[in-house]
C-alpha cells in the first residue's frame, strides 16, 4: 500500500492526536510510515496540517505537491488551504462543521461558503458528514477527530480491529468506549 | 525487537536513555523542547529545566567532571547564549561524554532568526552529526557519547524543525549500563588561564585532525554511499538526504552522518566515481564550501541559501537537465490568500490581554521580548514594538532612555514574562539600576514558560517533573536588588494597570510593574463560567471586540458582540471594557 494523507483542522481539534493514532495503525499493519506536522506558535485556534504518508518505504516526511490520495478537513473550510497538494484522484472526506476565523467572527471578512461549494466540485470523491451531529450524539465535540477516523477507515485497506486496538490504547482510558462508538458511528455513515 | 513512530525529538529522548546518559539539563525552545520534555520521564536520568543555556551547558560541564554523561538540548538560538561556555569546553575537553542538541529552525516556523548552526561546530572546532530520521536520531546520540568520550571532545548533534517535529519508525534497544566515572582532578586540563589554555589549543587542533583521518578511514562509520547512476552523484546530509533520495530516484548520493570535520578522502573517491557531482544541502553552503576550498570539482546550483527546502525545491534545481527528475505539480493553485486567516493568537483568559490593552490605550513604545507575549504585536492590540532576542527587552528600554538622555523613558515600557525575566533579563534589570536608568519594565509573571509548552520555571513553584519545588519571588527579587518602585497589578483590572503604566513611566526612576495572574495553563483552577453578552445592552461599540480576544466574536447580521461560551475562561476582562455593562457571567 502506498497512500499520502493529508489531515487539516483547527488547533484544538484533535488533528494531531489523530494522526498520531494513524502512524501507529500503520505501523500495525505493517507499512513504514512517516508524519510531519509544525507546531510552536500555532495556538489554539490556528490551521493545523499533519502530513501522513504510507509506503514499502517512505522518504520525506512532507507530501510533495499534488500527490495527495486522501485530505481529511476536521473543519469546513480548512482543506481550502492546502489545494497545492492535491489532484483530479484526491479523495476529500470533509467535516461540515465549521470553526469561525477572527476575521469572520470579527466581521471583517467573510466565512467561504461559496469558495467551498465551488471546491468541493472538483473532488471525484468527497464524502460529508456532519462530524460535530455525530459527535455530539455520541458524546460531545471532543470525539469529532475519532469520528473523521472512522470515516478514513471506510476508504482505506486495514483491518477496523488494527484501528479499534490502536485507539484503545491511545485515548484517555475513561474515553475509550466513547471513542470506539464515536469511531462506529463515522466508519458507518 | 520492539518498534515504535517516534518524533525526531523522542527518539533523542530515547537515545539519552539508551546511551547510557544520566543527567539532562536544557531550556526549552521551538524545536527542541520536547526533547526534554520527553526525557523527564526516564528515572535513570536526572533532569532539569535550567535557567538558561549558558547555565544548562556549564551544568553538563559539571556533570561530565564528576563523572556522568550529560547532555543539553537547545534551539539555535539558545546555542549563542550557550557559545560562551561551548568555545572553552572544546579546550578543556570532557570527562564522561557530553552530547549538545542544537535544533535549527529553517523557515523560522516559530524564530527570531535563521541562523545555520553548523558553523558552530567549525567555530568551535568540534564534530558536528546531522540524522535524517528519528532512528537515525537515536542512534547518533550513542554514536556522539562515543565519539565525545574517544576524543575527549563535546560533540553537537544538529536536528532540523522538520526532523525534531516528524515521526518516523525507531528499533528500540536497551540502556547501556554505563558506569559512572572518577572526579576528574586535573587542572592543566580544566583550569583555562593562558598558561594552561595554549597548551591546550594545540590539543583541539591534533583532535580535529584524529577525528577527521578517523572519518576519512572508516573507523568513524559515518557515511553511507549509494552508488546508482553514474551520470549524477549528491552529497548531502540529514532530512535533505530524504528529500533527494525522492526528488532524484537514479542519483549515486554520499550521505554525510558527520557534517563537521568532513572526510575529504571519502568524499574524493565517490567524486571520482561520478561524472557529475552536486552538493544538495539546507541553508547555507557550509559543505559545499569547504568541498570548493579542497580543490574538488563540484557543478554548481542556484539554489536559494532562505528557507526550508523540500522534495519540490529539490527537483526544481536539477528540472533543466538531462538527469531523471522525479515531476511535482499541482493543477490546482494556492488560495490561502484569498481566505480568513487564522493568526496566533493569545489564547482566551490570556493574563497578558489586559496590560497590553492599557498599554494601546496609553500609546506607550514597548520593548518587547521571546514569548507568548510577543503575540502583542498583532492588531487590534499592537503593542508591542521591538523584539529581538531573549532578554532583550529591558536593556533595550534602558538604551532608549540612555539615547535620548530620558525623553523616551516616559513614553516607553520594556515588557517581559516571568522565564526570560529569569534566563536574561535579570542582568539587564541590574545594569538599569546601577547606571541610575528611569525606565519602566513590566513583568508578566505568568508562573510558566508558555509559548514552548508550559515548561515549569524557577518562578512556578513545581519542577520539571511536577513535584513542588522552591519558587523565586520576582517582587523580593527586584526590591533585593534594591529597586524602590516596585509594584504588583492585576492584569485583568484595565484602569489599575493604566494607573499603574501612568504614574510609573512619569517616575524618573527605575520601576517595575509586575502583573500577578497565572497563564490558564499553569493553573487551571482560574477558569470559571463563561460570560456572555446582553443583546438588548449591547450598542455594537466593538470596545470588547478590540480585546483581540478569540472568545468574543462579532455578529455582523445582528451587528452585535457575542461570547463563545465553549472558549471564554470566564477571566473578567471584557465586561471591564464594556461601558454599557452589557456583558455578564452566567451564574452571576
Amino acid at each position: 500500500m502506498k497512500s499520502d494523507i493529508l489531515m487539516v483542522g483547527v488547533g484544538g481539534q484533535g488533528t494531531v492526536l489523530a494522526s498520531d493514532i494513524l502512524c501507529d495503525v500503520i505501523l500495525s499493519a505493517g507499512y513504514d510510515v512517516k508524519k510531519s506536522e509544525i507546531h510552536g506558535m500555532a495556538q489554539r485556534g490556528g490551521s493545523v496540517i499533519s502530513h501522513v504518508r504510507i509506503a514499502e518505504t517512505v522518504f520525506s516526511p512532507v507530501i510533495p505537491a499534488g500527490s495527495a490520495d486522501v485530505i481529511v478537513s476536521f473543519e469546513k473550510m480548512e482543506f481550502l488551504r492546502y489545494l497545492e497538494y492535491i489532484n483530479d484522484e484526491t479523495i476529500l472526506l470533509l467535516n461540515e462543521g465549521k470553526i469561525y476565523p477572527p476575521g469572520a467572527a470579527g466581521g471583517e471578512e467573510e466565512y467561504p461558503d461559496k469558495l467551498i461549494e465551488e471546491k468541493i466540485a472538483i473532488f471525484k470523491k468527497a464524502y460529508i458528514l456532519n462530524a460535530f451531529g455525530i459527535a455530539d450524539n455520541v458524546f460531545n465535540r471532543k470525539v469529532t477527530s475519532t469520528v473523521m477516523l472512522g470515516k478514513l477507515a471506510s476508504v482505506m485497506d486495514i483491518d477496523v480491529n488494527i484501528w479499534k486496538n490502536v485507539i484503545a490504547e491511545k485515548v484517555p482510558s475513561k474515553t475509550v468506549e466513547k471513542n470506539l462508538k464515536a469511531f462506529d458511528a463515522g466508519y458507518n455513515v | 525487537m520492539e518498534r515504535k513512530v517516534l518524533s525526531g525529538n523522542a527518539a533523542i529522548a530515547r537515545g539519552a536513555y539508551e546511551a547510557g546518559i544520566g543527567l539532562v539539563s536544557s531550556y526549552p525552545g521551538t524545536p527542541s523542547s520536547e526533547i526534554t520534555d520527553t526525557v523527564k520521564v526516564y528515572d535513570e536520568i536526572y533532569s532539569e529545566w535550567a535557567t538558561n543555556e549558558k547555565v544548562a551547558l556549564e551544568v553538563a560541564i559539571g556533570s561530565s567532571i564528576a563523572g556522568t554523561r550529560s547532555m543539553t538540548c537547545m534551539k539555535h538560538v539558545g546555542l549563542n547564549v550557550a557559545s560562551d561556555p561551548l568555545m572553552t569546553l572544546s579546550y578543556t575537553g570532557v570527562n564522561a561524554g557530553i552530547v549538545i542538541v542544537v535544533a535549527d529552525d529553517p523557515n523560522m516556523f516559530s524564530s527570531q532568526n535563521e541562523q545555520d548552526s553548523r558553523h558552530y561546530a567549525r567555530f568551535a572546532k568540534i564534530p558536528m552529526l546531522e540524522p535524517s530520521d528519528s532512528n537515525e536520531a537515536k542512534q547518533f546520540v550513542k554514536i556522539a557519547v562515543e565519539i565525545s568520550e574517544k576524543y575527549s571532545t563535546p560533540v553537537l548533534l544538529r536536528s532540523v524543525t522538520r526532523l525534531s517535529h516528524s515521526m518516523s519508525v525507531v528499533d528500540i534497544g536497551e540502556r547501556e549500563n554505563a558506569s559512572r566515572k572518577d572526579l576528574d582532578v586535573n587542572i592543566p586540563k580544566w583550569v583555562m588561564v593562558p598558561a594552561n589554555a595554549r597548551k591546550r589549543h594545540y590539543f583541539v587542533e591534533e583532535r580535529l585532525k584524529n577525528i577527521q583521518n578517523d572519518y576519512n578511514d572508516g573507523i568513524l562509520q559515518l557515511t553511507s554511499e549509494e552508488l546508482n547512476s553514474k551520470k549524477i552523484g549528491i552529497i548531502t546530509t540529514g532530512i535533505t538526504y530524504q528529500y533527494v533520495k525522492e526528488a532524484l530516484p537514479q542519483a549515486s548520493i554520499l550521505k554525510l552522518g558527520m557534517v563537521y570535520p568532513l572526510p575529504f578522502k571519502k568524499i574524493q573517491e565517490f567524486c571520482e566515481k561520478v561524472e557529475n557531482l552536486f552538493v544538495v544541502e539546507e541553508l547555507d553552503p557550509f559543505i559545499e564550501n569547504a568541498i570548493r576550498a579542497h580543490g574538488l570539482a563540484l557543478q554548481r546550483l542556484n539554489r536559494s541559501v532562505i528557507g526550508e527546502l523540500s522534495v519540490e525545491k529539490v527537483s526544481k534545481l536539477f528540472e533543466n537537465t538531462d538527469f531523471e527528475v522525479s515531476v511535482f505539480s499541482s493543477k490546482y493553485s494556492d488560495i490561502n490568500e484569498r481566505l480568513p486567516q487564522r493568526p496566533p493568537n493569545m489564547c482566551p483568559g490570556c493574563s497578558h490581554r489586559g496590560i497590553f490593552y492599557a498599554i494601546n490605550r496609553l500609546k506607550l513604545f514597548a520593548s518587547g521580548d521571546i514569548g507568548c507575549y510577543t503575540l502583542g504585536l498583532l492588531p487590534p492590540l499592537s503593542a508591542i514594538h521591538s523584539t529581538v532576542c531573549m532578554g532583550a527587552s529591558i536593556s533595550m528600554a534602558h538604551g532608549i532612555d540612555k539615547g535620548s538622555y530620558g525623553e523616551y523613558a516616559r513614553k516607553s515600557v520594556a515588557v517581559i514574562g516571568d522565564s526570560t525575566f529569569l534566563h536574561t533579563g535579570i542582568n539587564g534589570l541590574m545594569n538599569s539600576f546601577y547606571n541610575s536608568g528611569t525606565s519602566t519594565v513590566v513583568i508578566l509573571d505568568n508562573r510558566i514558560t508558555g509559548m514552548t509548552g508550559h515548561q515549569p520555571n524557577p518562578a512556578t513553584g513545581i519542577s520539571i517533573k511536577g513535584t513542588p519545588a522552591p519558587q523565586v519571588n520576582i517582587e523580593t527579587l527586584c526590591r533585593g536588588m534594591g529597586i524602590k518602585n516596585v509594584r504588583i497589578v492585576d492584569p485583568f483590572n484595565v484602569q489599575e494597570c493604566m494607573d499603574a503604566l501612568k504614574e510609573e513611566t512619569a517616575k524618573e526612576e527605575l520601576s517595575v510593574i509586575i502583573t500577578n495572574r497565572p497563564c490558564i495553563f499553569a493553573d487551571k483552577s482560574v477558569i470559571s463560567s463563561p460570560y456572555f453578552v446582553i443583546e438588548d445592552k449591547c450598542t455594537g461599540c466593538k470596545a470588547c471586540v478590540n480585546l483581540g480576544c478569540p472568545a468574543i466574536l462579532w455578529d455582523s447580521e445582528k451587528r452585535l458582540a457575542f461570547i463563545d461560551e465553549t472558549l471564554c475562561t470566564g477571566c473578567g476582562l471584557c465586561p471591564k471594557v464594556c461601558r454599557f455593562e452589557a456583558i455578564k457571567q452566567r451564574g452571576e
